[in-house]
């Protein structure tokens, strides 16, 4: 009999092409995900050695990074530098034969939230993207992480990379969460819990009921920020969710081909009595809806809190609290809910599904936002398209908010949705780094429920305190 | 890529922890679609104003850490973002090694693919290197690959670990590419079992 094994060690083990002494390791990648920022080099390094895309059908590239969030795109981008960046990734996808979604077709979108829509990402995969929040695809229980431009040439010339196998690390969130706890507030709190180096060497498998009662769309935020815990990866096994997502999307297996996959996929998930080298556990029911306030996604706290002081912490991170608060032109003991925001931005590959969509218009409706502006970046075209369907699309622009075509947009600010210095964000997204949406620029994070609160009373809020009045 | 063997020059200090990717090339310089030439970014919003005017706080900016070749750092280096830029950066300003109590693990990886040396010791050994940083370009730390040390200014040895495979590398400077090439066979043989075992993938 073989030892218990985790979810991890299963997909590891049917990916391992070739194993050298020291324990490094072939690894087969099934998924090669591709955007415009960090493959022009790699490709560029393909025709220099006139290596060819090996399967170039498993390969799929989006625009998605730097491209405008507004109409017209299609036609023009004005940015000279992004529109050559989108014409290189064109040119590479035609002339080496990849799966691509341009600006024109209604399936562009983020690459993360495109993956999993089309049916890319299926369980027990290995997935890479040269893109820190490939973390995502681990949702549906397939090994997915980031890499940098020479993997993703060495992914397109061999289909493999080169790895050590990480340590095991689980993440339990036991029993239920309370009403206006979302998948967000779980994932930042357990990053607040063990710090953004506390998985560094590790992959995490979450798990507990709070993550089985989580929707496809909460998984996939949950697993999102596994990297700014500083983890390779975040697994979640699959499960009847999992399949029922899976089905009928455009690339995922039909047919006998459909009852062979989900046989192999009842297989993953961590056996009985398997090792973890680290465990956190953290009840469901502990959880409050949470933001930060600093410039580190650790810098989690509840709303219910106060600004912090740098003298709570120790050691490199007294400078570092120094440094966050004046960035961000916070004073110690101040209420998180005197916040006041300018700016409040929705999407993101973190929360940019219909789902989240779904959760801030269910606060915004029939409300007038409060703050400078406010914007909602759906995370695809098909995003979208089904909010309009559902009238979500109405209630943001009765609000106030703008109401753009999808991309990474103020996530990062490479195209036009950028803060200005001193502007202060409450946003969806995933990091809260020094000049991350606009040199200057201050931000928060926060769930999509905790944003669409911001945007109505123009400072941080409870969302608890909107949903009580709604009852 | 360039080799690394040996190494001695100026270390520059930066204790300050969580040092991101976003600090290290801020993204309106993701735009390139080349390699080379992101040295004079690197830093760019601790480095400059928003006018272009250099910091002269900022250690790089300091006479006597304009040739760095070393940084000295605080914990969890090069957090955040995949951006292979960050390592072009560095490299493109001149620096080859990086030592700190721990990094981000696709920033440590990214390193060595562009013959940068990132180095993890323990939180004394790089308080006293963080110490002898400080000291300026006087002095000179010593990185020794084949013998996995790093030796102060005044002649303080440290031992390092570094993977076996990775070493390999930079000592000759070799690129993964063409060594994974020479498995084709096996990965042939992986995709053809594959085929079987996995269909739908």
């Amino acid at each position: 009999m073989t030892a218990p094994r985790t979810l991890y060690d299963k997909i590891w083990d049917d990916h391992v092409v070739h194993q050298a002494e020291d324990g490094t390791c072939l690894l087969y990648i099934d998924r090669h995900l591709v955007h415009e920022v960090t493959s022009p080099q790699a490709f560029e390094g393909l025709r220099m050695t006139g290596r060819k895309v090996r399967a170039p059908e498993k390969t799929i590239a989006v625009p998605d990074h730097n491209v405008p969030t507004t109409a017209g795109r299609d036609k023009h981008i004005d940015n000279e530098e992004s529109r050559i960046q989108v014409e290189a990734l064109d040119k590479n996808a035609r002339d080496f034969g990849i799966n691509y979604y341009p600006v024109s077709d209604i399936r562009q979108g983020i690459v993360h939230i495109v993956g999993p829509e089309q049916g890319w990402t299926l369980p027990g995969m290995t997935v890479v993207c040269g893109d820190s929040h490939t973390a995502t695809h681990g949702a549906f229980g397939a090994l997915a992480h980031g890499i940098g431009t020479s993997e993703v040439e060495h992914v397109l010339a061999t289909q493999t990379l080169i790895q050590k196998k990480s340590k095991n690390m689980k993440v339990e969130i036991t029993g239920s969460l309370r009403p206006g706890v979302t998948a967000k507030d779980i994932t930042l709190s357990v990053i607040g819990a063990t710090g953004t180096a506390g998985g560094t060497g590790y992959v995490i498998e979450y798990c507990g009921q709070a993550i089985r009662e989580l929707s496809m769309e909460g998984r996939m935020t949950v697993c999102n920020m596994a990297i700014e815990g500083g983890a390779r990866a975040g697994l979640i096994a699959p499960d009847e969710k999992t399949y029922q997502y899976v089905q009928g999307r455009p690339h995922a297996p039909k047919g006998a081909k459909w009852e062979a996959a989900l046989a192999y996929w009842k297989t993953l998930f961590t056996d009985e009595g398997a090792h973890f080298d680290k465990v956190v556990t953290i009840r469901g029911e502990d959880i409050a809806p949470v933001v930060t306030w600093g410039t580190s996604p650790e810098d989690v706290l509840p709303i219910t809190g106060v600004v912090p002081s740098p003298e709570d912490f120790t050691g490199g991170k007294v400078e570092a609290a120094k440094r966050s608060l004046d960035y961000m032109g916070l004073t110690p003991g101040m209420k998180l809910t005197d916040i006041a925001i300018d700016t409040v931005f929705i999407g993101s590959c973190t929360n940019g599904r219909i789902e989240d969509l779904r959760a801030a218009a269910a606060i915004l409706k029939g409300k007038k936002i409060k703050v400078k502006r406010a914007m909602v970046v759906p995370g695809s075209g098909l995003v979208r398209a089904q909010a309009e369907e559902e009238g979500l699309a109405q209630i943001f622009i009765d609000a106030g908010f703008e109401w753009r075509l999808a991309g990474c947009s103020m996530c990062l600010a490479m195209n036009p949705d950028q803060l200005a210095p001193g502007e202060r964000c409450a946003a969806t997204s995933n990091r809260n780094f020094e000049g991350r949406q606009g040199r200057g620029g201050r931000t928060h994070l926060l769930s999509p429920a905790m944003a669409a609160a911001a945007a109505i009373t123009g400072h941080l809020t409870d969302v608890r305190e909107l949903m009580a009045e709604s009852v | 890529m360039d080799k690394f063997i040996t190494l001695t020059g100026i270390a520059a200090p930066m204790p300050l922890v969580n040092i991101d990717t976003d600090m290290i090339i801020p993204k309106q310089f993701l735009k390139t679609i080349q390699r080379s030439g992101l040295g004079k970014n690197l830093f760019d919003e601790m480095r400059y104003t928003q006018d272009g005017q250099e910091i002269p706080d900022f250690v790089l900016n300091q006479p006597a850490y304009r040739k760095a070749e070393i940084i000295v750092a605080g914990d969890n280096f090069g957090c955040g973002s995949s951006r292979e830029h960050a390592p072009w950066a560095l490299l493109d300003f001149g620096i080859r090694c990086v030592i700190s109590t721990s990094f981000a693990d696709i920033f440590f990886n990214n390193c060595f693919k562009n013959g940068i040396l990132p180095i993890v010791l323990s939180q004394e050994q790089v308080d006293i290197l963080m110490a002898d940083a400080k000291k300026g370009a006087n002095a000179r730390v010593t990185v020794d690959l084949p013998s996995q040390t790093v030796t102060t200014s005044d002649g303080q040895t440290f031992p390092f670990e570094v993977d076996a495979h990775r070493k390999h590398c930079l000592l000759n400077g070799l690129d993964d590419i063409g060594l994974t090439l020479e498995k084709a066979a096996a990965i042939d043989s992986f995709e053809a079992r594959n085929a079987t075992l996995r269909p739908w993938a």
